[in-house]
């Protein structure tokens, strides 16, 4: 383990070391201009390199110090009718020495750039040099500025299947109770006994929300709980595409309980597409169908405190889950379960006992200790004055 | 087979989207987008889908006169009305069957659409929004009664934060000197909303980013079904 960790740390030092230097202009021979393809891109830009110029910024304007022989610098780019068209550069760019042109560039296409410097000499006579540079960029199989994301990813896939294929195999994992979702039996219960409804409400985001798909995998968990202790279950959407998935998740969690027959089509039914339109509606139907539970799972913005304190207000027992952060203080007033952040993700694992599912939540679990791992060396590191650990993580 | 197409489209999506990310290349580059494009034209055909439900679920309550039919009456109404403006008289860009309607826009001063969202439907919705506050206030009333060490801790942050947002808190502390300057309450504020507040959220957003790519990969893998409905 020590081992794996020490090559690791290794790899991640020169593969930063290799990074940093492909990001560096590099002028050769005494160059003063040089024009590079953008690395890692699609081929669409071109970066510019040049002697920084010596001054400051003040109100906007460039401040030369006295002395210096800098008056000027243009650079242009020759267009399809080969003549030179100037390009603004800010005095920011003029200072640092480096300008990416990604405006109209098309891969594989040369692209012809001259740079005009005007000095003055001490006897005041004004000097222009101008530098020509042609570059062709093309796109790139890899962007290696995404390189700290991809490891971070892949070690994390690896630790995700690692546990699952152990759990496959029989082996023991703790994962740690989860209140909010070990609620959902007394929600089911509590609504049976009383004869009221459960109210389900997958939030505000579309199909291609992950969150929504979260919400979704524990409504069908939730219907089949509720179809096994004959509840009613009642689901407004305010997506069509959340419609048509959210019928067909509860009409199989149905038949998977044996209960086809109680399947209602219409108690899944849509609102609407505005945010607080669609709270209008729940509103009401908190209010006329009294649900003896409500479960708030999914994307959540400024209507979780609407919803939440309607419930509330209702005396019904309530659940709520999101990734939002600056959601989850409503829902935590107002609601007497929230799953924060992660839980919501791992709901849909974690109901379903599965060895398999269970496996992925521990490989979380591994992610976390990971980043933990990594943020207490990041620290260690800066605080010893070594930066290119941060450097590397923060190339994207 | 009725699972397995979906799941061999998901992986095969997943893994063609995820290889995007890292490969700028075409015909990576430009697969997002595509796909993007796909789940609108999608999104377009499902909206019909949305309407259909909203009529049947509303008609049923009606012609039933379930409790409250009246309701679902005054938005079938609604909705007819809004939909009838936009096809005959058009809505801000585009022309409707019968034209712009230029006899009711001298009296309306706008399209009956427009006249209709801007004077009915935006005035709803900042009422509901404006329902808001009042809910804070309900919430924060709750959140800070005093019943224990942590909510002790909440309602003291959050009566610093509160007066150092303010011209009050700003003003209670301006005598303290210079070099008690962390100690205005301002300042204390900031930091509180800087340091533990911003480390928390922090936290949170690191595990669900966690999470979320737990759960792609339990997706993309096949081994989470639910969203299919369940396994075969």
């Amino acid at each position: 383990m020590k081992k794996a960790l020490l090559a690791l740390v290794t790899c991640l030092y020169f593969v930063s070391l290799f990074c940093l230097a492909s990001l560096h202009p590099g002028f050769e021979n005494g160059q003063q201009f040089v024009v590079k393809d953008h690395p890692s891109d699609n081929g669409t830009a071109v970066d510019l390199y040049w002697e920084p110029i010596e001054g400051v910024i003040q109100n906007e304007q460039l401040q030369i110090p006295p002395g210096s022989s800098f008056r000027s610098l243009i650079i242009e780019r020759k267009d399809s009718l080969d003549l030179w068209q100037k390009i603004e550069i800010s005095n920011e760019a003029l200072l640092s020495g480096k300008f990416t042109d990604n405006d109209n560039i098309v891969p594989d296409l040369p692209v012809s750039y001259r740079m005009i410097r005007i000095d003055e000499t001490r006897e005041g006579e004004q000097v222009e040099q101008i530098l020509y540079a042609t570059v062709t960029p093309s796109a790139q199989w890899f962007n290696f500025r995404k390189l700290p994301l991809l490891i971070m990813l892949l070690m994390l896939s690896i630790a995700v299947i690692y546990y699952i294929m152990a759990a496959r195999q029989g082996k023991e994992l703790f994962i740690r109770k989860i209140n909010g979702l070990e609620s959902m039996d007394e929600a089911v219960g509590r609504a049976t006994e009383k004869g009221k409804p459960i109210l389900f409400v997958p939030g505000i985001g579309d199909l291609d929300d992950i969150q929504t798909i979260a919400g979704l995998t524990i409504l069908s968990q939730l219907a089949f709980k509720a179809a096994t202790y004959n509840a009613e279950l009642i689901v407004p959407v305010s997506k069509s595409m959340v419609l048509s998935t959210a019928r067909e998740v509860v009409k199989e969690a149905y038949l998977k309980a044996g209960r086809h027959d109680a399947f209602k089509k219409d108690n899944i039914f849509y609102l609407t597409d505005d945010q607080f339109g669609y709270v209008a509606g729940i509103d009401g139907i908190m209010i006329r169908e009294q649900p003896a539970a409500n479960f708030f799972l999914g994307t959540f913005y400024a209507e979780s405190l609407i919803l939440a304190e309607t419930g509330f207000g209702t005396g019904a027992m309530q659940t709520a889950g999101t990734a939002q952060p600056h959601q989850l203080p409503f829902f935590v007033v107002s609601c007497d379960y929230t799953l924060i952040g992660e839980e919501l993700f791992a709901a849909s694992a974690y109901l379903s006992k599965e060895p398999n599912q269970l496996g992925s939540l521990k490989g979380q679990d591994f992610g976390k200790l990971f980043i933990v791992l990594m943020i207490i060396f990041g620290s260690i590191l800066e605080i010893a004055g070594y930066h290119w650990f941060k450097i590397f993580l923060m190339m994207g | 087979m009725k699972r397995t197409i979906p799941l061999i489209i998901t992986f095969i999506i997943g893994i063609i989207v995820l290889s995007s990310e890292f490969i700028p290349h075409k015909p990576f580059s430009s697969v997002n987008e595509s796909l993007e494009n796909w789940f609108l034209v999608i999104s377009g055909f499902a909206i019909l889908l949305g309407q259909l439900s909203l009529l049947r679920v509303n008609t049923f309550k009606v012609t039933e006169k379930a409790e409250n039919w009246q309701y679902y009456l005054a938005g079938l109404i609604s909705f007819a009305i809004m939909l009838l403006c936009g096809i005959f008289w058009g809505t801000q860009d585009a022309a409707g069957l019968l034209g712009n309607g230029d006899k009711i826009i001298s009296s309306l001063g706008t399209k009956p659409f427009e006249y209709l969202f801007v004077n009915v439907y935006q005035h709803l919705s900042a009422t509901m929004f404006a329902l808001l506050a009042f809910f804070i206030a309900s919430a924060a009333y709750r959140a800070f009664i005093v019943r224990s060490f942590e909510s002790t801790l909440l309602m003291i942050a959050a009566v610093v934060v509160m007066l150092g947002r303010t011209s009050v808190g700003t003003t209670m502390t301006a005598w303290l000197p210079q070099h008690l300057k962390f100690l205005h309450l301002p300042n204390i504020a900031d930091f509180i909303m800087n340091y533990p507040n911003n480390a928390a959220q922090r936290a949170i957003l690191i595990s669900a980013a966690l999470g979320i790519v737990g759960s792609s990969l339990r997706i993309l893998l096949g081994i989470e079904r639910s969203y299919l409905g369940g396994k075969d």
